[in-house]
């Protein structure tokens, strides 16, 4: 359905930077999943399903994405005797500790980041779709770029 | 009114233009040389270290603390230590040392770190926040006085109100504040300290807290050993002589005596506020306390001290979300209108960030700042959901009650802040904080005219008298203009 497309996710394994996708494939929306606070103010973000994916990719895959995103953020926030040792070990330390060390949210992230890209690559990017990694919006929303569909030339997701 | 509302509608007019010329010639020079993300700022921080460090804009106080601190442990060090060394024990030196290592340690981590800054919204992300509002609004209900923008979550059973914020162009996690002082919304904002130099919040409250612990042990600590060391020497030589031997002794006495009070009351203060997991500025604001309502419950506390001390000093560090030593890739989203390389973090950037509703209510505050303010100080424009706080003196609170001067008349005008959630100031002296930015934001440009707010809390000058506290701290944006104009009308007519 996207000729360009497949191609490049392959060629952009590494980054997936989105100028390099803009420029060869062009925008037809961007859909913003916020910030879901009922839970208090970890990390979590909504799973309703917005309108505008609706053409593109499922209910059930989208939420399933969300949810897992949602779980290792939780994951990463967790209080538990782990982030304990952590933190008194830092105290400690005059917190120099982490100079060297990663702090356990950092590597979580980097657990985030991998996922994202892995769903980029089997399931969004072949959908015209891309996830934006929350980080790069300081966590304030999962953006969804949805390109044009180039097959028969007209823009959906509007 | 209209010379500043269109003097500063042309800046704004002007920073827009060049802003589209100088685009197509940034793009080359951004080739040659990609700058970071940290010259691009668009908060009033200052950075050094290629980003390293962050802090606020002003930091004459932070040179205060560093020299207070240095100085008198320097002259313990000198000057009491040897004698104590030998007439006592070497511990007391060596204890003395890790002290004040740690205080040093945690005081620069606390100024230099980020606090928790949320990055500004996208202009997509932008836009489209702005579409989401205007169809839950519907179409325009009449009257010149838009709704709110605010959004409610009922979070663990208690419903809690986020705000939009008009200069981030977000909605605020609950628990983040904009803090004027720095321009930025900050996570769990708790209070812009000076004597720091920064905005506490999320990140550095931990380090602030370990901070004004230890200063107040090192405080302690100093003060008993210098008054032991005066009295064993004047119980050979005699009290003059050991003061006249050691003069250093009266200074460090002096400054520990001063500070014990204002530190250890402020250390317990925030051992408070982390058992109840509460921030500076809810607390003041009264958010979650019992005369509110009988439901009112703090929605965030784990409900033992012990969880929440640990939540407080022990949860995972969050990693700063601004990014501030990467590149900033051309073409990328970039949240407010570009540099054109020359002011790095600078005055006009505030400007051009405004809409039309901030242009008119800064320029309306600049005008009604100029005119008679004891006017306005008897306009009860305070929102009806903030409580009246009943002469808050509370010394222990926020950031050191020393006095910081008198307050200049301009400035003693209970100010229209522009974003809501004003700075938890606290006590009549933490106004002087204040004071020395709003004199000299005062001539320039509207855009300045953040936050100075002597919120007026315990406030002796009979301010407001049925309201406590004449701040205004706006439920929108939009009410405040209103009563900025209603305010202006009020002065027309005397």
């Amino acid at each position: 359905a996207l000729p360009h497309l497949p191609a490049l996710w392959s060629n952009t394994r590494k980054t997936h930077s989105l100028q390099d996708l803009r420029q060869q494939a062009s925008i037809a929306a961007k859909v913003f999943v916020q910030r879901d606070y009922t839970t208090g103010t970890i990390c979590q973000f909504q799973t309703k399903f917005p309108s505008e994916l609706e053409t593109r990719i499922d209910k059930q895959q989208f939420e399933e994405t969300i949810r897992t995103l949602n779980n290792l953020y939780a994951e990463a926030e967790k209080l538990g005797g782990r982030s304990y040792l952590e933190g008194c070990l830092a105290c400690v330390t005059a917190y120099t500790i982490f100079l060297c060390m990663e702090t356990h949210y950092e590597k979580v992230l980097k657990k985030i980041a991998k996922y994202i890209q892995e769903q980029n690559d089997k399931i969004y990017a072949p959908r015209g779709l891309l996830l934006t990694d929350p980080i790069e919006r300081g966590l304030r929303v999962v953006e969804i770029t949805i390109f044009e569909d180039q097959s028969n030339g007209r823009i959906e997701g509007r | 009114m209209h010379l500043g509302v269109s003097e500063s509608m042309r800046e704004r007019e002007y920073s827009q233009i060049s802003t589209r010329s100088s685009t197509p010639m940034e793009s080359p020079h951004q080739k040659r040389v990609l700058r970071k993300k940290w010259q691009a700022f668009p908060g009033q921080n200052k950075f050094y270290c290629d980003g390293r460090i962050m802090m606020a804009r002003q930091t004459g106080v932070f040179y205060l603390t560093l020299v207070l601190i240095l100085v008198t442990s320097g002259l313990f060090f000198a000057f009491d230590c040897p004698f104590l060394a030998s007439a006592l024990s070497p511990a007391i030196p060596a204890v003395g040392g890790v002290l004040f290592v740690f205080v040093m340690g945690t005081l620069l981590r606390t100024s230099f770190s980020d606090p928790g800054v949320l990055p500004r919204a996208t202009p997509d992300e932008a836009a489209d926040l702005e579409r989401q509002i205007d169809v839950a609004n519907g179409s325009s209900s009449g009257g010149f006085r838009p709704p709110p923008r605010t959004k409610e979550v009922l979070i663990n059973g208690q419903t809690v109100k986020l705000k939009y914020c008009f200069t981030c162009k977000i909605f605020r996690p609950p628990r983040a504040s904009h803090c004027s002082l720095c321009d930025n919304c900050v996570e769990r904002f708790d209070h812009h300290c000076p004597w720091v130099g920064n905005c506490v919040g999320r990140r550095n409250y931990r380090f602030f807290y370990m901070f004004i612990l230890s200063l107040s042990f090192l405080t302690i600590f100093i003060f008993a050993f210098v008054i032991t060391h005066v009295i064993l020497r004047s119980q050979s030589s005699g009290f003059l002589t050991a003061l006249k031997d050691s003069p250093a002794s009266v200074l460090e006495v002096v400054v520990c005596f001063f500070s014990v009070w204002s530190i250890v009351g402020l250390s317990g203060f925030h051992t408070y506020l982390i058992s109840s997991n509460q921030t500076t500025n809810e607390d003041i604001k009264g958010s979650w306390s019992s005369k509110r309502g009988k439901d009112n419950y703090n929605p965030y506390s784990y409900g033992n001290i012990f969880t929440n001390c640990c939540a407080a000093l022990c949860s995972p560090l969050p990693p700063s979300l601004i990014d501030r030593r990467g590149f900033i890739q051309p073409d990328t989203p970039q949240p407010a209108p570009p540099t054109n390389g020359i002011t790095m973090y600078g005055a006009t950037q505030s400007q051009s960030h405004m809409c039309d509703q901030d242009q008119c209510i800064q320029s309306t505050k600049f005008v009604l700042q100029a005119a008679a303010t004891p006017l306005l100080q008897s306009e009860p424009v305070m929102m009806s959901d903030e409580p009246s706080l009943p002469g808050r003196t509370s010394l222990g609170a926020a950031c050191a009650s020393l006095p910081l001067g008198q307050p200049t008349p301009p400035t003693s005008t209970p100010s229209l802040s522009c974003d809501a959630d004003l700075l938890p100031l606290q006590g009549n002296h933490v106004e002087g904080q204040h004071h020395f930015l709003t004199p000299e934001e005062a001539p320039s440009p509207p855009g300045m005219l953040h936050c100075g707010s002597p919120m007026g809390q315990g406030h002796p000058h009979g301010h407001a008298p049925g309201h406590g506290v004449p701040f205004y701290s706006p439920a929108s944006q939009d009410s405040l203009h209103e009563d900025s104009v209603r305010g202006l009308v009020k002065l027309s007519s005397v």
